[in-house]
């Protein structure tokens, strides 16, 4: 009778023993990142400033935000730099994969040259552009001291142009990592229906342009995920490449956000432009993640 | 550019367009090389030759005393302590929080695929979706929930923080790798008695080399370059390499030295430059799985 109970007990156990050790990844998931998601989403709608505060103000910061011309101009670089960030990653990764693709001596040593980026810090990568593209002593000085002097290259330091130069370093950053998603894609294209449309005649432009790139749609989705995330989050590069300057020029709603709530403790305004930018990441994140947990039942 | 590209494939190119295509591709490897190179070069040279005007040539006078000042005696933040007392602290953060992110990763994925139950899908999307959130939305609260439990601060609070938002992906790792991992020899062994561990220790765990290689250097990769987390929570003895960094190279007294500022940005590169050049094409494999879910 006890021998029987035990067993049933080790049964059970044994079925409940899966959700158990489950539970502590899912417990910390619920709180850490839904729990604070609700959290700082309240926090928007009250009159938080230097700490957490309960008072009901509905919509005020968010038409506050708006209203801000700081708020403003980070959404405009936020748009003129995902705009060329994702474009020129993908046009560049997706050219550098064709090239790649084509039978090149040393492929494998020239990829881990264009991926060894991933692996920095964008700490690293803003400071070493932000030293070279400074005109006092970076490639302007350089250009300068070669005899070409009237070489002028001060983008980092001017309002109307700093923004790209984030660009610039962003896309050195990951463009290694577009081009091997590209890549990856490429090799899977099965090459008997190129060569049945060589045979055919089709010229070599044409192969890319209606065979080979249509093939690819998968991997321009998933480079598109990626890269308009990493741009939503772009916040390290602008730190440590510019400071969000010269002035204001090359704010971000992630740096926004930071200095509002910490520095200038406006904490219900930090937590409404947290909150769009969550929105944002999500309209773009949720579709994609539920179409590939979907494909794969 | 495209134009050239699409003039070739990979089953005929003339010897004009190939010489065309190597040429591309190797000023594009110049164009990644470039920012190392000057890092470098620039580390090892007198601060007269950056300012001078010579920042693309090689040192007049090589010298290793802006490693050594970077190292040991600049000024971070009020204490001349250089970077080595922050190099300790990223790894005395590092190496616990990318453990135990990889073993509950591990044991999560294991549960996911080989004990499925109903709406585990949805669960493991919600994990998943935690990984791509601007972290923003969580900093608020993160503070104070750090401040309640008592870690605001320290070295433990930011291997809370890592490990919370990094399961997500050493989930997905391993989710993905034990999902075509045959249920059979599962199913055998339980008919066997073999109990819940037992299979995993015994059966599953022993094949896992790989990804559990890959789930380490990703999660190392990745929490060694943070900066937002270690910004936000780090206190005064606990921040990690990329915030005293950005103090040493962004400090607005005295006299820059664009040496000592590369020769930091190397030191804080070289322990993620390293795994990547041991082990790149494992990094390469968690940056895909990353991105294309299969």
């Amino acid at each position: 009778m006890a021998q029987a109970a035990n067993a049933d007990f080790k049964t059970r156990l044994q079925t409940w023993l899966p959700k158990l050790v489950l539970s502590p990844s899912l417990a910390m998931v619920l709180i850490f990142v839904y729990g604070f998601i609700a959290f700082s989403v309240y926090l928007s709608f009250t009159d938080s400033r230097l700490l957490p505060s309960f008072g009901w103000v509905g919509w005020e910061n968010y038409s506050k935000l708006w209203r801000l011309s700081h708020w403003e101009t980070s959404i405009t670089n936020m748009g003129i730099f995902a705009l060329l960030y994702i474009g020129i990653c993908t046009v560049l990764g997706l050219s550098l994969a064709i090239f790649l693709d084509q039978k090149i001596r040393a492929e494998g040593f020239i990829r881990t040259v264009y991926l060894y980026p991933m692996a920095l810090s964008f700490i690293v990568t803003g400071t070493a552009w932000k030293w070279f593209l400074d005109p006092g002593i970076g490639l302007e000085n350089v250009m300068q001291s070669w005899g070409w002097t009237s070489f002028e290259f001060d983008w980092i330091k001017n309002r109307d142009f700093a923004i790209y130069t984030v660009v610039l370093a962003a896309v050195w950053q990951t463009s290694g990592f577009v081009m091997a998603m590209f890549l990856a894609g490429l090799r899977g294209i099965d090459n008997e229906i190129l060569k049945a449309a060589q045979m055919d005649g089709a010229s070599n432009w044409n192969l890319y342009r209606r065979i080979i790139i249509p093939q690819l749609r998968p991997a321009f989705l998933s480079a598109f995920v990626i890269l308009s995330h990493l741009a939503i989050k772009t916040f390290d590069l602008v730190i440590a490449l510019t400071g969000g300057g010269p002035g204001r020029a090359t704010e971000l709603p992630a740096t926004f956000m930071y200095s509002y709530t910490f520095s200038r403790n406006q904490m219900g305004i930090g937590a409404a432009s947290a909150t769009i930018m969550l929105m944002t990441i999500a309209a773009i994140m949720i579709p994609y993640l539920y179409a590939e947990l979907r494909e794969k039942k | 550019m495209m134009a050239h590209a699409t003039q070739d494939t990979a089953i005929r190119t003339g010897r004009a367009v190939r010489m065309l295509i190597y040429l591309v591709l190797v000023l594009f490897a110049l164009f990644y090389m470039l920012p190392l190179y000057v890092m470098l070069v620039n580390s090892v040279k007198p601060l007269d030759e950056i300012t001078g005007g010579g920042m693309m040539n090689l040192p007049q006078v090589w010298t290793l005393a802006p490693w050594a000042k970077a190292w040991s005696s600049a000024q971070i933040g009020v204490e001349p302590t250089g970077l080595s007392p922050y190099f300790w602290n990223s790894i005395k953060m590092v190496v616990p929080a990318v453990a135990i992110s990889t073993i509950l990763g591990a044991l999560n994925g294991y549960v996911l695929t080989k004990w499925r139950f109903r709406g585990d899908t949805i669960l493991f999307g919600l994990m998943l979706f935690a990984c791509f959130i601007p972290f923003q939305i969580v900093l608020i609260p993160m503070a104070r929930m750090l401040g309640l439990m008592g870690l605001a601060g320290t070295t433990w609070g930011l291997v809370l923080v890592h490990v919370v938002y990094g399961i997500g992906f050493t989930t997905l790792y391993f989710r993905n790798y034990y999902a075509v991992f045959p249920t059979e020899l599962v199913r055998a062994a339980q008919i066997d008695g073999a109990g819940f561990f037992q299979i995993f220790w015994r059966i599953l765990l022993p094949s896992s080399g790989p990804i559990a290689v890959v789930s380490i250097i990703w999660q190392f990769t990745n929490i060694w370059n943070d900066f937002l987390f270690g910004a936000s929570f780090a206190g005064a003895d606990s921040q990690p390499m990329t915030v005293a960094l950005n103090n040493l190279v962004q400090a607005s007294h005295g006299v820059k030295e664009y040496n000592v500022h590369f020769a930091g940005a190397i030191l804080a590169a070289l322990p993620t430059l390293l795994v990547y050049i041991v082990a790149g094409r494992y990094f390469v494999r968690g940056l895909m799985a990353g991105s294309v879910k299969g």
